[in-house]
């Protein structure tokens, strides 16, 4: 049975947890694959640590939570501190290159390039930085393919910002493939 | 043709099996973590001619709800613990005055305030226990999302079927996790509709057990005049201090479900043929639980679960014939050990019983509970 | 020929437990006077309370009635209501039950502004439990719990439905019998949240206390005090000090019904879907 935990960790109001939805949503409606999301979050609608979930495997899942995790995206320094120990070895580090300054030492690949700057300057909307991260984290875990992942994108955005978000999830992922080669 | 699916929260699949089980009228309060519902059938009501309200505080949701249930409304309402506190009274008068509804709690950490975004299964005594006198009670534990809807809709039934309060009870991990829903086609979950009078108007008493133990209930407005009150009341609903009478409705409103227990309760059983130790969990928990079963098993340890769906009434018989043939039980709870005591009243003695409690906000381990086994083994 | 109050009384349901002097059964006397005078089907008529002396009025009419949990009587009620707005909805109650554990539901009852009729029956005390002050006894008088005077002060029940938002606001007393039937009748036909506040007198648990030697004596105050609205215009403050309002006091038919809104709420949903 093959297990793969991803977490999607940050500051509240980044969209990390709708980015850990939308890679759920990828692996089990458009990958056929069986995938559970959860969350934590404090008392705050904005800013506090935030951190979202996301289980995919070939089989049944039964223990919702991450075990030992095969990816980790860290929007935020606290966050890389706080969700980085259980990383799996061989597994795989995404942060925002501008936010964390200060690296896990440990046997995993570590990916950076300037996540919301990307989605600022680039896509032109500070507010779809999540799925800058999330097009990063789909090329650089291989769970679900391109095409189904931005169909959960385009399944999951109002109408009015479908190009908006096809271009952010385009540009993450092809950063991320530039940044880990 | 192919099922719909999505990928839903717990929270939004209890709301969509309540809509599949025919609900009509939604009263609540907003609480954290189960105001999804509410969002939900806020936006999906109307549109189907429902009614929706949101009342000044949980009692008034509770009111409200069981006002349009006696005009034939199929009612549901959604709270987490502080609400369930305050729900406690009008749950009583539910049960003593046999009005259908169905309240969705999401367990949170508690007493009080607690940790309102943390998950918890502390409630389940509260269920049972929670308002005063002799009452039924009915509570289901789902473990999954597509469970959830499909235990909402069990819900419905058992309520409409038994005239009494049902209470489904995630906790917070299950009732926000997200996962694949594939919905049931109109009619594919048989749906219960309210048993309402046969006989005429001038005929019918609301409590009349000619009918059995489960009387048949008119609706307001609908050419029936009767009288429903929170008092012990007689077969035709009003108020009495008549001894026999009083002892008599008394039991029936517990014998309906307690007799019916079979018919109520459903559970897991899973690798239990050869178990030598055996988990008993319920919700998230039970997950956890599976995973350790498996674990277990790869490392030659005899291990099974024995999962509860319905925690109200507690599968009693169930427990009994596992405590002859175990070397013990484990209990796994996010609270200080209720469904421990349940299982140990059944075990009679038999086996020991093991808690692993945790009220820390954080989920039961499935290393927590594969270490346990390996202390009864 | 006298009016045939028994075809609104549940056979076999009287006598009331109400005690000699209570004027509970002259409200439900006015009560059973407005149903008739408007002509309402009892099988689309429901009459909802909470508990208490007054909250026992619905177990003896013969319609759709509901004796609820202490207080929740407007809770219950707005649930009935919204479900089947076709349906007429009455709430009956004492001054404990309605203004004091029942406060909350009655003063968003009130801001709703759904179709429904409020009847406070106020005697000033929790009779059932023994003559307990209420939020309506007057400050300084005595209860079971006040023997040393009443320290709390207290509502004025017309007032707080009017800042509550209710848009028909009528008083009355049990004395003034024949007025009764024509402010509750009125206040039905009114749509929107109406409250009828009647005084009423509770010889058994208040009148002893505070020195009124009969129940005649009791109707006697609320007669003295009582002064309809129209008279009142041509007094002076003077001439008004510890007097009591009666007739309507307030009405408004400029405010949306709760009902109506929602039904509103049905065809925005219905159009967009």
């Amino acid at each position: 049975m093959s297990r793969y935990e991803l977490r999607f960790s940050g500051a509240g109001g980044q969209g990390l947890i709708t980015a850990g939805i939308i890679m759920a949503k990828a692996a089990s409606i458009y990958e056929g694959k069986e995938a559970v999301q959860s969350q934590s979050y404090g008392p705050e609608a904005r800013g506090g640590a935030s951190k979202s979930e996301v289980i995919i495997s070939e089989g049944s899942i039964d223990y919702p939570k991450v075990t030992q995790c095969d990816a980790l995206l860290a929007m935020t320094q606290e966050a890389c501190n706080k969700y980085s120990h259980d990383l799996k070895e061989g597994g795989v580090l995404l942060v925002d290159s501008d936010l964390v300054k200060t690296l896990p030492k440990g046997n995993f690949k570590t990916v950076s390039f300037p996540i919301i700057n990307t989605a600022k300057n680039d896509v032109g909307r500070e507010i779809v930085a999540n799925i800058v991260a999330l097009g990063a984290m789909v090329a650089l875990t291989g769970q679900v393919t391109r095409e189904n992942a931005e169909k959960a994108v385009l399944s999951s955005v109002p109408e009015a910002f479908i190009e908006l978000n096809k271009k952010a999830f385009a540009l993450g992922f092809d950063k991320a493939v530039e940044a880990s080669a | 043709m192919s099922k719909k699916v999505a990928f839903l929260q717990g929270n939004e699949a209890a709301s969509y099996g309540a809509l599949y089980a025919g609900c009509n009228f939604f009263a609540g309060y907003p609480i954290t973590p189960s105001t999804e519902v509410a969002e939900v059938m806020s936006v999906e009501l109307p549109k189907i001619g429902g009614k929706f309200i949101q009342m000044e505080d949980e009692i008034a949701a509770s009111a409200a709800m069981m006002g349009a249930a006696l005009a034939g409304f199929k009612t549901f309402d959604s709270t987490s613990g502080p609400g369930l506190s305050l729900k406690q009274e009008l749950i009583g008068m539910a049960c003593i005055s046999e009005i259908p509804c169905v309240i969705f709690n999401v367990m949170r950490g508690g007493p009080s305030t607690g940790m309102p975004t943390g998950p918890s299964q502390s409630d389940v005594m509260c269920a049972k226990w929670g308002t005063h006198g002799d009452h039924p009670a009915i509570c289901l534990v789902p473990s999954t999302v597509q469970e959830t809807f499909e235990e909402v809709v069990r819900a419905f039934n058992l309520s409409e079927k038994y005239r009494t309060p049902v209470l489904v009870m995630p906790d917070e991990i299950v009732a926000h996790m997200r996962e694949r829903v594939v919905f049931p086609e109109p009619g594919e979950i048989p749906i219960e509709p309210r048993r309402t009078p046969t006989v005429p108007p001038e005929q019918y008493k609301p409590y009349d057990t000619s009918f059995g133990d489960v009387p048949p209930l008119a609706a307001y407005g609908s050419g029936y005049k009767f009288h429903v009150t929170s008092l012990n009341k007689g077969q035709d609903g009003f108020p009495t201090t008549k001894a026999e009478w009083v002892q008599a409705e008394e039991e029936r409103q517990v014998r309906k479900v307690e007799a019916n227990a079979d018919d109520i309760i459903e559970f897991e059983e899973y690798q239990l043929d050869d178990a030598e130790v055996v988990v008993v969990a319920y919700g998230s928990t039970s997950r956890s639980g599976r995973y350790a079963v498996n674990e277990a098993r790869k490392q030659g340890i005899k291990a099974g679960m024995f999962r509860l769906k319905t925690f109200w009434p507690f599968p009693d018989k169930q427990i009994k014939a596992l405590a002859g043939k175990v070397k013990g039980f484990i209990v796994p709870e996010m609270n200080l050990g209720m469904c421990s005591i349940e299982v140990e009243r059944n075990a009679q003695g038999k086996a020991p019983v093991l808690g692993i409690n945790r009220v820390d906000g954080e989920p039961i381990n499935p290393d927590q509970i594969l270490a346990k086994m390996k202390e009864v083994i | 020929m006298a009016f045939d109050y028994e075809k609104y009384i549940r056979p076999g349901k009287l006598p009331h437990i109400w005690c000699p002097g209570c004027g509970h059964g002259i409200i439900m006397k006015g009560l059973i006077r407005a149903l008739d005078s408007l002509k309402l089907d009892m099988t689309q008529t429901s009459i909802v309370s909470g508990i208490g002396c007054a909250s026992r009025l619905p177990g003896y009419m013969d319609c759709c009635t509901l004796h609820t949990a202490h207080g929740r009587a407007a809770a219950f009620a707005t649930g009935i209501k919204l479900a089947k707005p076709e349906m007429n909805v009455i709430c009956v109650g004492g001054d404990g039950d309605g203004t004091a554990i029942g406060g909350n539901h009655f003063i968003h009852a009130c801001r709703r502004n759904i179709d429904i009729t409020y009847v406070i029956m106020n005697n000033y005390i929790y009779g059932m439990t023994g003559g307990q002050f209420s939020p309506t006894t007057p400050t300084g008088n005595k209860a079971s719990t006040t023997p040393y005077g009443n320290p709390d002060p207290c509502f004025d029940v017309a007032k707080l439905a009017i800042g509550a938002g209710a848009t028909f606001v009528a008083r009355g007393t049990a004395f003034h019998a024949n007025q009764i039937d024509k402010l509750i009748a009125e206040a039905i036909q009114h749509k929107g949240f109406s409250v009828v506040e009647i005084l009423d007198d509770c010889p058994t648990t208040y009148g002893r206390r505070n020195k009124f030697k009969s129940v005649v004596e009791m109707m006697n105050r609320l007669k003295e005090v009582a002064v309809p609205v129209k008279a009142a215009e041509k007094m002076t403050a003077e001439q008004l000090q510890g007097k009591i309002l009666t007739g309507v006091l307030y009405k408004d038919e400029t405010k949306p019904e709760y009902t109506a809104e929602y039904d509103k709420v049905i065809e925005r949903a219905q159009a967009k879907k």
